[in-house]
């Protein structure tokens, strides 16, 4: 899956990777990050 | 997964094009994995939010895939996930997902 140009969702745990470390990440391969949220499934 | 979060992803699904939306997960325990996986495939498992009876569909990855990170700039993954990486079981996150996306 090419992830240039495509609309992210990113959904980060707290336990886990937080969304903004997924933002960033995305937002490195290109992707444009339209959603940012860190969830606490606790 | 938080009703709030549900809907603001059905607005979004609703908004965009369908074939250029990607949902990029970072939880590690396996049943995050698989609620959160549900709910924007097939919909809200729990039926509390916006999205039970929804199948939106989309496509569904993790941050720690190969398939994602060979996508991102080196230094920038291991900055933000490089920790992470050492210290939380990856392959058990990449072998959920597999299975929870049907290819096992």
């Amino acid at each position: 899956m090419d992830l240039r140009g495509k609309k992210v969702i990113a959904l980060g745990e707290r336990d886990g990777v937080p969304g903004e470390a997924i933002a960033k990440c995305l937002k490195s391969a290109g992707a444009d990050v339209v959603f940012v949220q860190t969830e606490c499934y606790v | 997964m938080d009703p709030e979060n549900q809907d603001r992803i059905r607005e979004i699904a609703e908004r965009e094009s369908a074939g250029d939306l990607v949902v990029v997960l970072g939880a590690v325990d396996a049943d995050s994995l698989q609620v959160a996986t549900e709910t924007v495939t097939v919909g809200d498992p729990s039926y509390v939010g916006s999205l039970a009876g929804v199948s939106l569909g989309l496509p569904v990855v993790h941050i720690f895939e190969d398939e994602v990170k060979r996508q991102v700039d080196p230094g920038v993954y291991q900055e933000q996930i490089g920790l992470l990486e050492l210290s939380l079981d990856t392959d058990a996150v990449k072998a959920a997902m597999v299975k929870l996306r049907g290819q096992s």
